[in-house]
């Protein structure tokens, strides 16, 4: 349509070559052949991440025995459910607690690491990180075996002291800390590799003219360093959150939503539910409840790095 | 460029040759020519005891010309309810399918009726037991074969020293090897003193109260000892009755004598109670004691696999079977169904059983005696009472006879422990019982 409007006068022969020019043209483009790069990466996607999605959300509309669509019936009647209000508010306990203490043990390491000496630095920074790069379900499984309910090495070594057993997997309360617990150190060191990015890239100059100003270090963190990494506390606390509401082998190893219900969250009571209670439907509606949730966590953050982007 | 002309008769010829071999190859025998079959069986933890499932499965594939694949799939961390889940979302997998206790239900809309070949099978092997007629079939319909694979019961396994030591009772003698049990004191008013007498000597029974399965078959079958259902068989709600508030009577004094941390229990655990040797009996197929011939022979040494105790309405036992069942997508069910057949000739059933140690249980009556369980030990005959040879108690699940698509949520969501450990904390009888009953009405949707 763009030639015909540039060249009405041109009929005929000359159209195909044209045409053939506007491909190349098309093709040449740096946006062309960026989506073409990218296009296994969309397909991959589309085929594992949203046909997926779509496809749970169809299956949340069915009944149990998935012959008859029952629309929105699966979560009318998981409202009804107090082990389901449980189970949100778990969700919440479990998500919140853990990404507040992951940011802020994140954050104290990773000025500890930022003050190291840049030659030891690297060390530090690889050890660190270790409990991020071993596979989650592999070091539940060590967590597991120190929390164990009758051999726990935790409750060896408190012996010597005089304190326990405790029932780290045993009793409500503390089976919510250990698995919080496990979730902080799984976690920590990806917040700790965020910040201290973040914290190489603030200039310099700005603590220098802090210090001439007079301020303390608690005044340099409240009005240098906390305004300069505010856009990467948001993004990788939305991350995190996203990860952790989402989490399903540290609880599904470590107490398996027990006791009496206590521990679980969304992914191990949809597994329950769905997989070992064969009502696939209402797993489906459980794990998509996360959505909504998540989502006006997402607009929230976004918003406001959106604005100070703007700002900026 | 020269090119070979074709004759009339080269054309008749060549047209004619072509048809003979269209219509002959159907009957020409190749090497498989009866086409495929992929098999899901259950992965063993018995070491080789996949072995002689894979021998039977060949030698038959052989002679039937069929071309096999088996792949062991393991039940850790619900790899095979995964599959099964899968398989009957996409219509397409496995032919044959090894279905563990609930899943020939859950599916049943999705597996091929194996009542023709039932028929004759149960004539050679002798009458199913009550259990697996009631997970194995909707209707008239059997939804697969029992397999013998995997299936067990999750009977008492004591320590023979201890048991006589703290609580004056001899089991070998109370079930002993090659005749019938001589067990009618062995009730549940004797098991929970003798539980409150190794409690005191600190060798406390390893029952446990979280919720994975061994804690709520246990449990089963002692709600089931009471009469106690939660639902019954018309899928009525029945929590709110005197058995029930017996049962859980019972499991309240139970659980003062039971280790403190078994709220916390999973399926490992009270095989590690049994292997350390910190206590004096568990519920559980001889698989820990399996292990602890391995890693602690002199507590093997010391284990007797016998009966449950009895209770006011009968002696009950937990009993979880598998089934392998046919998807009804499979494109070669005639071959699956004469598999099926193979693998449930006592001679095939024996091999399996003998390659699992005596671990596997078939369902049928006639093959409750087998020389294995005679001759494994040490002790020798310490399984001799484990597959229940004089039908002395009632093979059951827990959740049962709850229609089997409500039970199973029962059973999934562990409403029967839960209840015995909300009582134990301190609710009150009615409130734990009405909360049970709204878990209940809520399994009950269709």
């Amino acid at each position: 349509m763009a030639d015909v409007a540039l060249r009405p006068d041109g009929i005929g022969t000359a159209q195909p070559a044209r045409k053939r020019s506007g491909l190349q043209k098309a093709l040449k483009r740096r946006s062309t052949a960026a989506f073409l790069m990218t296009l296994p990466l969309i397909i991959l996607i589309a085929l594992l991440v949203i046909y997926p999605a779509f496809y749970s959300l169809h299956l949340a509309t069915l009944n149990k025995s998935m012959q008859k669509f029952v629309g929105l019936g699966n979560f009318e009647f998981l409202f009804r459910r107090d082990t389901f209000w449980l189970v949100v508010k778990q969700s919440c306990i479990f998500a919140i607690t853990a990404v507040v203490f992951k940011a802020l043990i994140g954050f104290i390491v990773a000025h500890f690491v930022h003050n190291i000496p840049a030659k030891g630095q690297r060390k530090w920074r690889g050890m660190l990180l270790v409990p991020w790069v071993i596979p989650p379900a592999m070091s539940t499984l060590a967590w597991l075996w120190l929390f164990d309910p009758s051999y726990s090495a935790f409750n060896y070594t408190l012996s010597f002291f005089g304190i326990g057993p405790i029932p780290w997997t045993g009793d409500a309360a503390w089976a919510r800390f250990s698995v919080i617990l496990v979730n902080v150190w799984y976690g920590a060191p990806f917040f700790m590799i965020m910040y201290l990015a973040a914290l190489k890239s603030v200039p310099d100059q700005l603590y220098e003219a802090a210090a001439i100003d007079g301020a303390n270090w608690w005044q340099r963190i409240w009005y240098v360093t906390l305004p300069m990494m505010r856009n990467i506390i948001a993004i990788t606390t939305l991350f995190s959150l996203i990860v952790t509401f989402a989490n399903f082998d540290i609880v599904r190893i470590l107490t398996a939503g027990g006791p009496l219900d206590h521990t679980h969250i969304f992914a191990t009571w949809a597994f329950r539910i769905g997989i070992e209670g064969s009502d696939i439907p209402l797993g489906a509606s459980v794990s998509l409840f996360m959505v909504p949730i998540l989502a006006v966590a997402a607009i929230f953050i976004l918003r406001d790095v959106n604005k100070r982007g703007n700002e900026a | 460029m020269s090119r070979k002309k074709l004759t009339r008769r080269q054309f008749v010829a060549a047209t004619a040759m072509s048809s003979a071999a269209l219509i002959t190859a159907p009957y020409v025998r190749g090497a498989y020519a009866a086409g495929k079959l992929s098999i899901g069986f259950w992965d063993h933890w018995v070491p080789g005891a996949n072995k002689a499932s894979t021998e039977i499965v060949n030698e038959w594939a052989a002679k039937e010309k069929v071309e096999v694949t088996i792949d062991y799939i393991p039940s850790q961390g619900n790899k095979n309810l995964l599959t099964i889940a899968a398989e009957a979302q996409a219509k397409s997998g496995h032919d044959i399918f090894a279905m563990p206790t609930w899943w020939a239900h859950a599916n049943a809309d999705q597996l091929e009726n194996v009542s023709d070949i039932m028929g004759p099978i149960i004539a050679e092997n002798g009458e199913v037991n009550g259990t697996a007629k009631y997970l194995g079939t909707a209707g008239s319909k059997w939804l697969g074969v029992p397999a013998s694979v995997g299936s067990q019961i999750k009977g008492p396994c004591s320590r023979i020293d201890l048991m006589k030591k703290h609580a004056g009772i001899d089991v070998q003698a109370m079930y002993p090897v090659g005749s019938e049990p001589k067990a009618d004191n062995w009730t549940l008013e004797t098991f929970l003193k003798a539980a409150e007498a190794c409690h005191k000597a600190g060798v406390p029974f390893g029952i446990g109260l979280g919720e994975t399965t061994d804690n709520v078959d246990t449990a089963g079958a002692i709600f089931l000892s009471f009469g106690a259902q939660l639902v019954d068989a018309k899928g009525n709600l029945t929590v709110k009755t005197d058995a029930v508030r017996q049962a859980l009577e019972f499991y309240k004094k139970l659980i003062s004598f039971l280790p403190p941390d078994a709220a916390a229990w999973d399926d490992a655990s009270n095989n590690k109670w049994l292997v350390s040797g910190r206590g004096a009996m568990i519920m559980n197929p001889p698989s820990a004691w399996a292990v602890a011939k391995r890693d602690a022979p002199q507590v093997a040494e010391q284990c007797w696999t016998h009966g449950f105790p009895a209770g006011p309405k009968g002696r009950f036992a937990p009993y979880l079977p598998y089934f392998w069942s046919i998807w009804n997508f499979s494109k070669n069910k005639d071959a699956a169904k004469s598999l099926l057949v193979q693998l449930s000739k006592p001679a095939s059933i024996e091999k399996m059983v003998v390659a699992s140690g005596g671990y596997d249980l078939p369902a049928y009556e006639k093959l409750t005696t087998l020389k294995v369980w005679q001759e494994e030990g040490p002790p020798k005959g310490t399984l001799y009472h484990y597959p229940n040879p004089y039908k002395h108690q009632t093979l059951s699940i827990a959740a049962s006879p709850a229609p089997p698509k409500i039970a199973q949520q029962i059973y999934a969501q562990a409403t029967l422990t839960k209840m015995c450990l909300r009582y134990h904390q301190g609710e009150a009888m009615e409130k734990t019982l009405a909360w049970a009953e709204g878990e209940c009405e809520g399994f009950m949707r269709s």
